[in-house]
């Protein structure tokens, strides 16, 4: 099947104080071309199995499939988003989005046409020699979300990547990944700690439990798309909410 | 830019605060942590610090209250700086010192960047070097100065060997440093956008610690000075030091203060020399003007 596939995952890590396991046998299904979120509160390993799918590290025991096949390493099939730190700072707007097909020896040229179409669509034209420190949270985040969609990825990968943006930010944001999404139809595999959030967009919500991280429950979303802010005071939505954090409060 | 989207720019922050200008002044406001304060007053107190020291020289000077033998007063100062450059041929003691700094000062940079480079990048090379070189930046330079003497002389070699041991180890740790707290998403995002080992290493660990780098440089020419002084005032045949060594002999106060001021002038013009280039090779950093 295509997709991601996650099979029996652990990861135990070494500390100080003895060993310490973030994540225990978890094992979940990405179909292609959805939208899943990850929640949980933290310390329940969610990071982690988003960095075991991006081949950042490797799981003690496990596997993690992307169409059938088995990731060892990072790869340019899998962009990832993180909440801070995103943008190469030396790198102007457009070189940030660049940087990838840069690495592949993608022609002057084509990088060009790929950089020119992805400002356009995520209206940063004005901004293309703007360096990251001079834009805002939020237009760094889309500068990110390109620069991992100028690779033309199957997957993106997204830690909290609205974690740091303030609440109104956060909703425009949120909106723009939705149409982001439904323009270029990726698995998306995004982690957050914010149940609203995460209902709002995902189709799926991998609900996550803590100390050790265990898979523990698969709530599948059925509200209509395109969703709109409004959707948020729906009887459904806030049902989904308190069922939700029933969950992750145990 | 479309409407709507949401995520758009923001004016700086620094422009919240500096937006002042028409609103009224409040001195207060000038205590506020870390925030900016009106470019008026930080001139104003620059410039005053220097001022109010001027004054206390002065006044401790010219008022008698010490006397001219222990504290030459600012213009006997100045005349001995004169004469100094007029009829001793200070600039020539001014030049080789200056040499000497910029020879002893490059020959560490030149290495001390690769290896702390490579120190703070590869751990391998952090578990080999970074023990031996902690060790050796906790013994004085100053005290290597006698052996120095015996294996290269009193003169240029010597000096270079001086500055390189005060400058170098403390400088490879620091450049060290500045690569290992390179923030590992930069790492982890450039491994996800498809870059080798080898890219990450030249195409994000180096330009990240580049601004970096060059403030440490900025630090350790500071370094440089105060061991190369040392230096000529142990032995040299030339050299500010040794200016202030031989004045000392003649009991010149007014020549000594003459070569301190001297070397402070030059220090702080090194010093505008690598703000300048850091404003000019690093635009995109955060904090730009320092």
């Amino acid at each position: 099947m295509s997709g991601i596939e996650v099979r029996g995952v652990s990861m135990v890590f070494e500390t100080r104080r003895g060993r310490v396991t973030a994540i225990e046998e978890v094992s979940l299904d990405i179909p292609d071309a959805r939208f899943v979120c990850i929640v949980g509160a933290s310390g329940c390993g969610k990071s982690t199995l988003l960095n075991i799918m991006a081949g950042l590290i490797q799981p003690t025991s496990g596997t993690v499939l992307i169409d059938g096949r088995e990731i060892e390493s990072p790869g340019e099939d899998r962009g990832m988003v993180f909440q801070r730190y995103t943008l190469f700072p030396w790198l102007r707007v457009r070189e940030n989005i660049e940087f990838g097909p840069k690495l592949k020896g993608v022609p002057k040229a084509r990088r060009r046409e790929i950089s020119d179409r992805l400002l356009e669509e995520m209206s940063l034209g004005a901004f293309a020699h703007a360096y990251p420190k001079e834009l805002s949270g939020g237009m760094q985040q889309r500068v990110a979300i390109a620069r991992a969609l100028a690779n033309d990825p199957k997957v993106l990968l997204m830690d909290e990547p609205f974690g740091a943006l303030d609440a109104l930010t956060r909703a425009s944001a949120q909106r723009f990944l939705t149409e982001v999404w439904e323009q270029h139809r990726r698995t998306i595999a995004f982690v957050t700690h914010d149940i609203e959030e995460a209902i709002f967009l995902g189709d799926t919500i991998f609900v996550m439990s803590p100390h050790p991280g265990r898979l523990r429950e698969v709530v599948t979303v059925d509200l209509p798309r395109p969703r709109s802010l409004d959707e948020l005071a729906t009887p459904e939505f806030v049902a989904l909410k308190q069922s939700i954090l029933k969950l992750i409060l145990g | 830019m479309t409407e709507g989207t949401g995520l758009e720019a923001t004016t700086p922050p620094a422009a919240t605060a500096a937006g002042g200008g028409r609103r009224r002044f409040r001195v207060s406001s000038l205590f506020a942590p870390k925030e900016p304060i009106p470019r008026v007053a930080s001139v104003t107190l620059g410039l005053g610090s220097f001022g109010i020291v001027l004054a206390l020289w002065a006044i401790l000077s010219y008022g008698g209250v010490m006397s001219s033998f222990f504290l030459p007063s600012p213009t006997a100062v100045a005349k001995a700086l004169y004469n100094l450059f007029e009829h001793y041929g200070f600039a020539g003691d001014v030049w080789a010192s200056t040499r000497r700094i910029m020879l002893g000062f490059l020959l560490s940079a030149v290495l001390a960047i690769p290896l702390g480079i490579a120190i703070g990048s590869f751990r391998i090379f952090q578990a080999f070097f970074e023990p031996v070189i902690a060790a050796v930046r906790y013994m004085p330079a100053s005290a290597f100065i006698p052996l120095l003497i015996i294996w290269f002389g009193i003169y240029e070699n010597e000096k270079i060997a001086v500055i390189f041991i005060g400058v170098f180890f403390p400088l490879t740790l620091l450049i060290a440093d500045v690569s290992a707290n390179v923030p590992r998403e930069l790492v982890q995002i450039a491994y996800t956008l498809g870059a080798s080992r080898w890219q990450v290493f030249w195409r994000v660990l180096l330009p990240a610690s580049w601004p970096g780098v060059l403030d440490n440089l900025r630090i350790g020419v500071g370094w440089a000075w105060t061991y190369l002084i040392v230096a000529e005032l142990v032995a040299a045949d030339q050299g500010i030091g040794h200016m202030i060594l031989s004045a000392s002999r003649f009991l010149q106060t007014d020549q000594i203060m003459a070569g301190i001021i001297t070397i402070g002038a030059l220090g702080l013009a090194t010093d505008g020399i690598f703000r300048w280039l850091y404003r000019v090779l690093f635009p995109y950093a955060e904090r730009v003007g320092r």
